[in-house]
């Protein structure tokens, strides 16, 4: 069965950089480096695997996409505008005095937006209620919540994993964007995942590992979900913090750094290169 | 008064397929009569409170009208950040139902108080607060909560009351609820330690002092008019709860008082002191031991009229003698 929308998603993605870039740059925000690295998996899913519709963006059997990693909310802002669901010119409000799109992703006044986060370990939680609406409507739409690697550090993200696997929630799908780099330090460093898919696993959720900048391997995995009927599926998507902006990909400090002067001249050069 | 609740609960679902009730691995004997007529209507979510709340959010965000029931604290402070994060901003259609307000689990200790919930409740914005002070009355206002929008937080006690309902009378939410008529002091209680004040009261009557009582279940939004008709028409005010003295029911009356510029001749608060109790004790108890049963209520009215707080009463017809004194 094709996946519901048909972008260029590889296009899409590349848009969603240079706005990404533009407004933290503009609003002098943080996080840049964490919205880069979510910017393949937004655009798959909105540019393709999400079945949602910006003329009709509350149509009761849409997909719901929750990022529960708030802090990467510029992506979604930027995907959600540059797929229709507002005015992409809207995006230079990121941040600013007096605007609803704040840094942390917020839903009020802003069309498609499913739920404020900015707290980690309450998105997959949310979601997870959403799928078992669903399930216990005999509705078929889906919950998506993409995480980040650092919030499987809360307790409450472990409290949704036993349970959508108790309550075989097979509507429901986690994608976790895995770069390996918290806040302050590496993940290995702070506080170890390691073996993750493991854990998943052993929780009871099936299971999909994939290059998560790679769009075809992206596409394929979102294209056969869910991945064993009667259970949740987990995306581990493996990923480069600041992916896309060489100087920033892999630096702690871009956690926090936002790009201005002459490394923002940079970034936009690299992400509007031809090769990019 | 938590059978009541159920009750109450089973018979609104009945009639609504998207009410759902999810426990936190509590209620034993209680809800399983709930559970076993509607299973789909019905939830477990095991010792997992964080998870439960944010997982009423999302049903609730995805159309169903969803109630999270625990013991005391752990439908709140447990879990307060997915409260206000997701249930109170996003405006959910999510009742958060804690049994065993204040002292009602009094032999298990500290942990099982629930004594800052009404002040941490109430300071959460979209957040009502309802603390029912009878069992019908319980009755009455869960099906105000069932019929209207947005989060709430209802606090059911041990205590049953145990007044019944006079004929034709109902409660309503956010509305207080004049339980008896008096002209000298008005007390106000919130939770079944309403009982408390309907003792003092009658002991008072046999000394001359002519009680007002409201029965202010609604903690939030709070029956201002009937604050400040206390004080314009009683003078002296006297709040009564089984919570901390601090940002509770005497908070938000004192708030009410003080933004509208209306002074009560006199007003005292019986609440619990600033600390934790290391004393357990069944309720009735506690509420002797710190202070606050009607023996209390009482003490501290007599030891105000004593200081010299005038009686509204007295004022009235002392102003209209000097009055007429002069003409």
């Amino acid at each position: 069965m094709p996946l519901p929308r048909n972008f260029d998603t590889v296009a899409l993605a590349k848009r969603i950089r240079l706005d990404v870039v533009r407004m933290t740059s503009r609003g002098r925000s943080s996080h840049v480096g964490s919205a880069l690295s979510i910017a393949d998996i937004v655009a798959t899913l909105y540019g393709a695997a999400l079945d949602v519709d910006p003329a009709h963006p509350k149509k009761p059997d849409r997909d719901r996409f929750v990022l529960s990693k708030g802090h990467a909310g510029a992506a979604v802002y930027a995907a959600l505008a540059e797929t229709g669901f507002f005015d992409p010119s809207l995006l230079d409000q990121h941040y600013q005095n007096g605007s609803i799109f704040s840094g942390h992703v917020s839903h009020k006044g802003v069309p498609g937006v499913e739920l404020s986060t900015g707290a980690l370990g309450h998105g997959l939680n949310v979601a997870t209620g959403m799928a078992l609406a669903a399930k216990r409507a005999g509705e078929r739409w889906r919950a998506v919540a993409l995480l980040s690697d650092g919030e499987c550090d809360e307790g409450s993200t472990w409290e949704a994993a036993m349970f959508a696997a108790h309550h075989k929630l097979d509507n429901l799908v986690a994608v976790i964007d895995y770069n390996k780099l918290q806040s302050l330090a590496s993940v290995a460093e702070t506080l170890a995942l390691e073996p993750f898919a493991d854990k998943w696993r052993a929780f009871g959720w099936s299971i999909a590992e994939v290059d998560g900048h790679d769009h075809p391997q992206l596409l394929a995995a979102f294209d056969r979900l869910p991945f064993a009927q009667g259970r949740p599926s987990l995306v581990i998507a493996h990923t480069t913090k600041g992916k896309g902006v060489s100087f920033m990909e892999n630096e702690v400090a871009w956690h926090y750094r936002a790009p201005l002067g002459a490394q923002f001249e940079a970034a936009i050069a690299e992400l509007e290169s031809p090769d990019a | 008064m938590r059978d009541a609740f159920i009750e109450t609960l089973t018979e609104i679902a009945a009639d609504d397929p998207r009410v759902m009730l999810i426990t936190g691995d509590l209620g034993f004997g209680v809800i399983d009569r709930f559970a076993a007529r509607f299973p789909s209507q019905f939830l477990n979510a095991g010792v997992a409170e964080q998870n439960m709340t944010s997982i009423a959010c999302g049903m609730a965000l995805s159309g169903w009208r969803v109630y999270t029931y625990s013991i005391a604290n752990f439908p709140t402070l447990r879990c307060l950040e997915q409260v206000r994060n997701d249930v109170c901003y996003h405006n959910c259609d999510v009742t958060i139902v804690a049994v065993g307000g204040g002292f009602s689990y009094g032999p298990l200790g500290m942990s099982h108080f629930a004594t800052e919930d009404l002040a941490i409740m109430r300071a959460l914005p979209n957040m009502r607060v309802v603390a029912p002070t009878e069992t019908w009355e319980a009755q009455d206002l869960v099906r105000d909560i069932a019929r209207t929008k947005g989060p709430a937080y209802l606090r059911i006690d041990k205590d049953a009351g145990g007044v019944a309902r006079r004929d034709g009378e109902r409660a309503h939410l956010g509305k207080a609820r004049r339980v008896r008529d008096g002209a000298d002091v008005t007390l106000i209680a919130t939770g079944a330690i309403l009982r408390e004040a309907l003792v003092a009261a009658e002991r008072l009557a046999a000394q001359g002092v002519d009680c007002r009582i409201e029965a202010m279940h609604t903690v939030k939004p709070l029956d201002e008019a009937a604050i400040l008709a206390a004080a314009r028409e009683t003078g002296g005010i006297v709040t009564i709860e089984e919570h901390s003295r601090i940002g509770g029911l005497k908070g938000a009356v004192a708030e009410t008082l003080i933004t509208a510029g209306v002074r009560a001749s006199f007003f005292r608060s019986i609440a619990l002191c600033d600390a934790f109790p290391t004393i357990v004790g069944d309720q009735a108890y506690l509420r002797g031991r710190y202070g606050m049963d009607a023996k209390a209520v009482e003490a501290a009215i007599v030891a105000a009229l004593a200081e010299g707080a005038p009686l509204a009463r007295l004022a009235a017809q002392a102003k209209w003698e000097t009055a007429g004194e002069g003409a």
